[in-house]
């Protein structure tokens, strides 16, 4: 019988990590994602798993780099000026073609920033971060329930794609305390790992976990390879959630946090007799870019705790078909749903 | 009948070495390799290379090698190992890749005892980006970026890596040798084996500091780089064993 337990969404990463066959993980402190180290540091020893305090968010992701290679199931967790950190060994760990999982509670920024919840790192996550042609799988979930079932389709997916995979949360769905069903996630499913750096038993020939390639033609190789790759996950993997879209004249997008915002917000414009509705990409990348083909309002507006990261996507999904607008909050103030509906009837006035 | 009295170590491919006449890398692999063959440890060995001169050392060891980001090979060996505690991990790492951009993982994998083995190879030069000051070049050496001699006023003073690591209690065993010598060379491959057995018998962290030549961006023949090696590398990095923890023990 399945039963529902109340967590902090950093928690219930961890514990869907662990239920997803995690077993190594490599942390460095930094507000708001420290409870999920804490609680691997807390339950890793439990069960015969690894919980590592690295020396840098460096280290961290360099050691799952290390354990990735070996075939584990690797995972790190930190928030924006960590992941900037981070941004180095992904570009390593995508070139390698590795799977991993990598957490970002996104904080208010740049530089220091604050420590209140954002989704200013979206070009960081979705355009790569660190060096090179590469890319992330990166899911936004926008409840703690979502984020557990979210945190093990990242080791599933990351494993059969051989993609690093990010959970691009923020310091609020990190925080808050949600009841959270474990029963409900995926079960791991687990891909052969012939490629793995893990002794060769002399049993086979040796294997290289490499990211050099001095011969340019060879590196290009590699990359159309890596890009065909990539195309397979822009065909088959774009996930969103959409409402009200079907007669709505405009339709608000939205991901994570802030589409719990729009949600209020929508019904309050519906219930005033204006036809809105809302699309939550749940992939950032592959971005849901399909379903803006499938809908014809007559304006879209991109909402974001940013000041305008996704709203890019918006217009390159639509084509530009219908104006894109923008309202955005950002240095971890929250943008509340009457805000969200004054600018839709801002907008609306315009197209009128 | 003949009788065979010297082979290359099979853990040692076919493979021509890349490494410039004179270079020690092409020795010090020989070294490692026949201690791998000796311990019968290679289906079980998993190298981590550096970024440096030995970026592409998996072109000539039998078994499986990762190559890390710059200096980033003891947090890499580090996840390796905790991934796959049997087996055994070692990194193979440069002055400029383990004691100036990896300083941090080189001292923390140290401080945690982490059941690995280092195998450092101090030429004082950075040598495949084409000889720059290293954080071990000797006060007054010219190099590409210390073109009128390294001035400590503004450049520093060398950093001696195994006497840093020996302050810590996480190291089992810390050493310096050389290859400048037959003798030297063989002291060398015993401190090498040493290394890795800790490794197998579970006793942590364990580096061996290697003093080595790079005659082309020292701008030396083969002789004169073994020459400068002996003369000048080992007055500043006194050879010997800084700790080795079986020996406190005992």
């Amino acid at each position: 019988m399945s039963e529902k337990v109340l967590m902090k969404g950093n928690e219930a990463i961890g514990e869907a990590a662990i239920r997803s066959g995690c077993r190594h993980f490599f942390g460095y402190p930094i507000t708001p994602q420290t409870e999920l180290s804490a609680y691997m540091a807390k339950k890793m020893p439990k069960i015969g798993g690894v919980f590592l305090q690295a020396e840098s968010e460096v280290a961290a992701i360099n050691m799952v780099y290390g354990a990735a290679s070996a075939g584990v199931r690797a995972m790190t967790s930190s928030s924006s000026p960590g992941i900037s950190l981070k941004s180095e060994g992904l570009s390593y760990i995508a070139a390698a073609d590795l799977p991993c999982v990598v957490v970002n509670m996104v904080r208010g920024g740049p530089g220091l920033g604050g420590i209140q919840p954002a989704q200013s790192d979206y070009f960081q996550a979705t355009r790569g971060g660190g060096h090179g042609d590469y890319h992330l799988i990166v899911l936004a979930p926008n409840s703690v329930q979502e984020l557990a079932y979210l945190t093990a389709e990242a080791f599933n997916l990351s494993e059969e794609y051989r993609i690093p995979a990010m959970i691009l949360g923020d310091g609020t769905i990190g925080q808050m305390m949600e009841p959270v069903d474990f029963d409900l996630i995926p079960e791991p499913v687990y891909a052969q790992k012939p490629w793995a750096t893990n002794g060769t038993e002399g049993k086979r020939e040796k294997n290289v976990t490499e990211t050099l390639f001095l011969e340019p033609s060879e590196l290009e190789e590699r990359v159309f390879e890596r890009e065909k790759k990539y195309d397979v996950v822009r065909e088959n993997l774009q996930r969103y959630k959409s409402h009200d879209t079907d007669d709505a004249d405009i339709i608000i997008v939205s991901y994570g946090l802030t589409s719990r915002v729009v949600e209020t917000a929508v019904k309050i414009l519906r219930s005033e007799g204006i036809k809105a509705g809302a699309i939550r990409p749940i992939t950032l990348w592959p971005f849901p870019e399909k379903v803006f083909k499938e809908v014809h309002p007559k304006a879209f507006l991109s909402v974001e705790m940013s000041m305008g990261q996704m709203v890019e996507d918006v217009k390159l999904a639509c084509d530009c078909s219908v104006p894109v607008h923008f309202f955005g909050r950002t240095g971890g103030v929250i943008p509340t749903p009457d805000e969200v509906v004054n600018k839709v009837k801002e907008i609306l006035k315009e197209v009128e | 009948m003949s009788k065979t009295i010297y082979e290359k170590p099979h853990s040692l491919t076919e493979t021509n070495f890349h490494y410039c006449p004179g270079c020690s890398h092409g020795i010090v692999h020989k070294l490692v390799c026949e201690v791998i063959d000796e311990l019968e440890i290679e289906g079980k060995t998993i190298a981590v290379e550096p970024v440096g001169c030995a970026v592409t050392a998996h072109n000539y060891f039998n078994f499986d090698v990762v190559q890390a980001a710059h200096g980033r090979a003891p947090a890499v060996a580090t996840g390796l190992k905790r991934a796959l505690p049997d087996r055994v991990v070692f990194t193979y790492q440069g002055d400029g890749d383990l004691a100036s951009i990896g300083t941090a993982e080189t001292v923390h994998s140290a401080t945690r005892g982490e059941n690995i083995t280092v195998i450092f190879i101090n030429n004082t030069i950075y040598g495949m980006t084409g000889g720059q000051m290293a954080p071990t070049s000797l006060p007054g050496q010219v190099t590409q970026t210390s073109p009128y001699g390294r001035d400590t006023h503004t450049q520093g003073y060398p950093v001696r890596i195994c006497e840093m690591l020996a302050t810590l209690d996480g190291p089992s065993y810390i050493a310096r040798v050389s290859t400048d010598s037959v003798p030297h060379i063989k002291e060398a491959k015993k401190a090498i084996k040493k290394a890795f057995e800790n490794q197998v018998n579970g006793k942590g962290f364990s580096i061996v500091e290697i003093l080595s030549t790079c005659p082309t961006n020292w701008g030396m023949s083969p002789v004169e780089a073994m020459e400068r090696l002996r003369k000048e590398m080992i007055p500043y990095y006194p050879l010997g064993v800084f700790k080795d923890v079986e020996e406190v023990n005992e």
